[in-house]
């Protein structure tokens, strides 16, 4: 199985990359551009074939280790 | 007394925070991080570096490491912790001090000299220092960026844990002698027990005068003297 | 239908090449010996373009412990201490991706200092680009500088200075070299070969992919495996984390003497390891590419054989150790793999899969690359350059001047790339980039080490062999500034197109000019890297040699000179040989009369010498301040130091060529009253008093100290933002 977990940077909270880019964005003339915020994305692939218990299990990863609860939320979808 | 020194994969400070810590007459010992018993030592430093290459967050991986359990029991004991920069990068993941390190607001490395001031003298990094003084210490680090929920912030405010402040030479706290965006400047933290701490800056680089400063020996004291207390700080 | 492009062709072999390699194995070779062959004898592994002149550098001295020819020079330090030194370029991949390409080319001048048994300590980045008013060459930089600063501080070394030059012949050229210095105890000392029948070789590090492999031609050709995996970029990604670990675990092997022979896989990975190990021993290898440990799956020989994958070593143990070296490989979450075994008779015997794909004699992937003695001619434009002079204007207000030279990138303020560096780590640092040389202490010694690395494209296009032999006294001056006196030289000589007989001539005549001056200062060459093909569109880079200069003193000074040591009152002295005159590649023409011509003042192997061991002698005896005067002259020296020490200076009336002209052989000092330099019979001359708030040039203007502070410090910031 194949899950993808988005972490953002909770709002409200210091994220420079995403001032940078959207100080970038301006310069290039994309003026409709608001506010940016940075995340990443990680795949894992799980053995086993039971999607719930997976989900259960990556949540936990992501509560664990994959996400900063102080700085950062995290969603989780399985896919193809 | 002695004091644990850990080794993470990739930290790379450890030897550096052994010599200062001998100059200034304490008994240090590097711990690989797969040690489960600290049970000999009296306080323990997480020095600088890039613990498993900062790789996923900063500290992120560090603090699962067999060691931290030991060092969460001693922080739980009133014994005293330090984080320096990657130390205390791991001490904010592990929960032991509040908030997170992100990355700087200019988006690059920073290695230079910064003052920082010092706002109280109840922790285990600041006893031996007078509030007010202001020291100049090198800052190395590329997430030293401070950061917390508003809620977080407002009980550092509240509860003075601030222990020191990024500023200028004449101890001037604001935007431009903030050198990384850390929120209120912060520069260096410690728990409401004030027996753990974390800064950004290396105190260790700065404890002879041929490399720059010796400012970083009060704060080192500070730890040193914390070692040696009948009760904790 | 057009026959299909030749397999060595592909490889960028010649078809003499080829039928040397038919010669020699007296058959055609198989696509896997091809492969090897093809990396090993390329430009950049072989030096068959520069090496039958390189014997021209003086190699000897007696302090000098491992010169040309190893991974890298190593000098005796005394008391059991040496020192590993080395430079390399990284010049191609940082055009392509310069993050990676100058984080790669750290990583892999780190390895050829602890593959010799030393721990690396700093690092030194002289690097080149074009003009920073094109966004590329500002996303070059940037990007360069990043890599330098996210491996290097990641892998835990800190970069102690370097240098950074503008220039648009190396806007499609950028030129990223970089320098290490290592550390060891004596007994630590370990080479390359590989000796004792039997004896086990062990790939320690990352798991090989494709990285670095050539071009997608490799992989279409039609001697390979049609099914072979998805083509991956020619980029390199470092992964300082893995270094980081393989130092300490290689630095742990040292210690328990686990490892007989250790070499580390750079260019042509483990094609060049295993050759190179075997041969240097005088052995062969068996080796057997189902052991090596991969990232991707179905590589086939050729592919595992050429692959430049980072962060590995190729450690030769014996037979009874190996369990001990695979344990503390997995202390230190390395992998580790049993690949070969040393033979006797000098057999490179590759098998994959139970075939045996390449058998070749070790020694001859090395030893048998061609040499060429290609041919070299006087450019035909160099008389006219010569004659083209700078046109000096009568009268000239030298303030004006001066706060547009600091406003000039390569000339103001370089903290914003030397900031991004730790520079401090190890507790060594005793001067700081942002002086002339670095120098380090060895704690727990008396000893002090000096670096300084130097080049000059400019004034080598002018005339290579006299640029070069100032470059060799410029580098040799930054380090006596600090007190250190010239021990050892490594040199990264950079050109155009060795196909071209005028980059052959520059090439020649720069080693002619370095050899010299190296001769006349008694410093060895222990080591250097040639970087050639540095040319796109039909125009090759400025001849550019840099210079690594290593110093050396025993007791390091108590207090040495530093920029920031000027105080009101105090007076300031240049020694060394007055020139008004040469303005050839000065900045003042580059900077203000936008023009290079003219022919730049010859060196003096009778004074040169005297006046480097002049500014060690006066380092040693207390002198707040000294200070090479170089690019800018005698203004921009001066400004440096009263930027650094915050106070300006009453220069004395003069000629003002004087202040703005760049001839080789001079440096500053800044004294008490009353004192003056003991350089016994060398020119000496007081040219000011520090104070005030200007630098004030005589009768020929003057610029406010502030504003020459805040020009020079925007220089790099204001273009970079």
């Amino acid at each position: 199985m194949r899950f993808r977990v988005n972490i953002t940077r909770n709002e409200g909270l210091s994220d420079p990359e995403g001032v940078e880019t959207a100080r970038a964005l301006a310069d290039l003339g994309y003026d409709e551009v608001g506010e940016v915020h940075f995340g990443r994305t990680i795949t894992l692939e799980l053995s086993g074939e039971d999607a719930a218990a997976a989900t259960a299990r990556v949540t936990e990863m992501c509560r664990r280790l994959l996400a900063n609860p102080v700085i950062e939320d995290y969603t989780i979808e399985e896919i193809e | 007394m002695k004091t644990a020194v850990v080794v993470f994969p990739g930290s790379n400070c450890e030897n550096d925070m052994v010599y200062a810590l001998g100059l200034l007459g304490a008994d240090a010992e590097l711990v690989w991080h797969r040690e489960t018993d600290l049970t000999e030592f009296d306080g323990v430093v997480l020095p600088g570096g890039f613990a498993h290459g900062d790789y996923l967050r900063t500290g992120a991986i560090a603090r699962f490491s067999p060691v931290m359990a030991e060092v969460g029991r001693m922080a739980t004991e009133g014994k005293p912790v330090l984080g320096i920069c990657n130390g205390f990068q791991i001490l904010c993941e592990a929960g032991l001090l509040p908030g997170a390190l992100v990355a700087n607001r200019d988006l690059r490395f920073i290695c230079r000299p910064v003052h920082v001031r010092v706002e109280q003298t109840n922790s285990v990094l600041t006893r031996a220092a007078t509030p007010g003084q202001v020291l100049a210490i090198p800052l190395n680090s590329y997430e030293g960026n401070f950061t917390a929920p508003p809620d977080v912030l407002a009980d550092i405010d509240a509860g003075n844990a601030a222990v020191l402040r990024y500023c200028d030479a004449d101890g001037v706290v604001d935007e431009t002698t903030n050198p990384n965006g850390s929120a209120h400047s912060i520069a260096g933290l410690t728990n409401a027990a004030g027996n753990v701490a974390g800064l950004m800056p290396h105190p260790e680089r700065a404890v002879e005068d041929i490399l720059g400063s010796s400012d970083g020996r009060v704060l080192l004291e500070s730890y040193i003297a914390t070692l040696a207390a009948e009760v904790p700080a | 239908m057009t026959d299909p492009v030749p397999a060595h062709i592909q490889l960028g072999m010649t078809d003499d090449e080829y039928q040397a390699v038919i010669d020699l194995l007296e058959r055609e070779p198989r696509p896997a010996e091809l492969a090897m062959y093809s990396v090993m004898w390329s430009e950049h592994c072989s030096y068959k373009s520069s090496r039958a002149w390189l014997g021209r550098f003086p190699t000897e001295a007696p302090w000098v412990v491992v010169g040309p020819g190893e991974n890298a020079g190593v000098v005796d330090l005394g008391d059991d201490w040496l020192a590993a030194l080395r430079i390399e370029s990284h010049n191609h991949p940082s055009f392509v991706e310069p993050y990676q390409g100058a984080a790669t080319g750290v990583g892999g001048i780190l390895r050829d200092i602890f593959t010799m048994g030393a721990r690396p300590v700093a690092v030194w980045d002289p690097i080149r680009f074009g003009s920073l008013t094109d966004p590329h060459n500002r996303y070059l930089l940037a990007g360069v500088v990043s890599g330098i600063a996210g491996y290097g501080n990641a892998v835990g070394v800190p970069t102690l200075g370097g240098e950074v030059e503008f220039a648009d012949p190396y806007a499609k050229n950028p030129l990223v070299n970089v320098m290490a210095l290592g550390l060891l105890k004596r007994d630590q000392l370990v080479l390359s070969a590989a000796s004792g029948v039997g004896n086990v070789a062990v790939l320690l590090g990352a798991t090989t992919g494709r990285d670095g492999i050539g071009g997608a031609s490799i992989l279409a050709s039609a001697s390979f495996d049609a099914e072979s995996g998805a083509k991956r970029p020619s980029v390199q990604i470092g992964d300082p984390f893995e270094e980081k670990k393989l130092i300490e675990a290689c630095l742990e092997l040292y210690e328990k003497g686990l490892v007989v022979g250790i070499q580390d896989l750079g260019a042509a990975g483990i094609s060049c390891a295993t050759s190179e190990c075997a041969a240097n021993g005088g052995m062969g290898m068996d080796v057997d590419l189902d052991d090596v440990h991969l990232r991707e799956h179905d590589m086939n020989a050729g592919e595992i054989l050429m692959s430049e994958s980072q962060e590995r070593m190729l450690a030769i143990v014996t037979p009874e150790d190996v369990d001990e070296v695979l344990a503390l490989a997995e202390k230190w979450e390395i992998n580790a793999s049993t690949i070969g075994t040393v033979t006797a008779g000098g057999a490179l015997i590759v098998s994959q899969d139970g075939d045996v794909v390449a058998e070749v004699p070790a020694a001859s992937l090395s030893d048998d690359a061609p040499l060429y003695h290609r041919a070299a001619e006087r450019p035909t434009w160099l008389d006219a350059t010569w004659a083209d002079s700078a046109e000096l204007p009568a009268a000239l207000d030298v303030g004006d001047a001066l706060l547009r030279m600091l406003d000039d990138p390569a000339l103001g303020d370089r903290s914003w790339i030397y900031e991004q560096y730790d520079h401090q780590l190890f507790l060594n640092t005793v001067i700081e980039p942002g002086n002339d040389g670095s120098l380090m202490r060895i704690k727990g010694t008396s000893k002090g080490l000096a670096v300084s690395t130097d080049g000059n494209g400019r004034l080598c296009y002018l005339d290579p062999r006299r640029g070069g032999a100032r470059l060799v006294y410029e580098s040799a001056l930054n380090v006596a500034v600090t007190g250190a006196r010239p021990y050892a030289v490594v040199d990264n000589l950079n050109f155009g197109n060795p196909e071209k007989p005028e980059v052959m001539w520059q090439f020649l005549e720069t080693v002619e000019g370095m050899s010299e001056a190296c001769e006349a200062l008694g410093v060895p060459v222990i080591g250097g890297n040639v970087s050639f093909y540095n040319e796109t569109d039909g125009v090759d880079i400025y001849p550019t040699p840099v210079v690594g200069m290593l110093g050396f003193c025993d007791p390091i000074p108590t207090d040495p000179p530093r920029l920031d040591q000027a105080a009101d009152k105090m007076v300031l002295w240049i020694i060394g040989p007055e020139n008004l005159t040469d303005f050839a590649a000065s900045a003042y023409d580059r900077v203000i009369l936008d023009h290079l011509g003219g022919r730049p003042t010859d060196v003096d192997h009778e004074i040169g010498p005297q006046v480097v061991a002049a500014a060690a002698d006066m380092a040693h005896a207390g002198a707040p301040v000294l200070h090479d005067v170089s690019a800018g002259g005698v203004a921009v020296a001066v400004a440096e130091i009263c930027i650094a020490s915050r106070i300006g200076v009453e220069l004395h009336d003069g000629d003002w060529h004087g202040w703005l002209s760049e001839a080789p052989h001079r440096f500053l000092a800044v004294l008490p009253a009353g004192e003056s330099p003991d350089v016994g019979d060398l020119p000496a001359r007081e040219i000011g008093i520090m104070g005030g708030t200007q630098i004030a040039f005589g009768r020929h203007g003057s610029a406010l100290l502030d504003i020459a502070t805040r020009t020079w410090r925007d220089a790099i910031p204001r273009r970079m933002t």
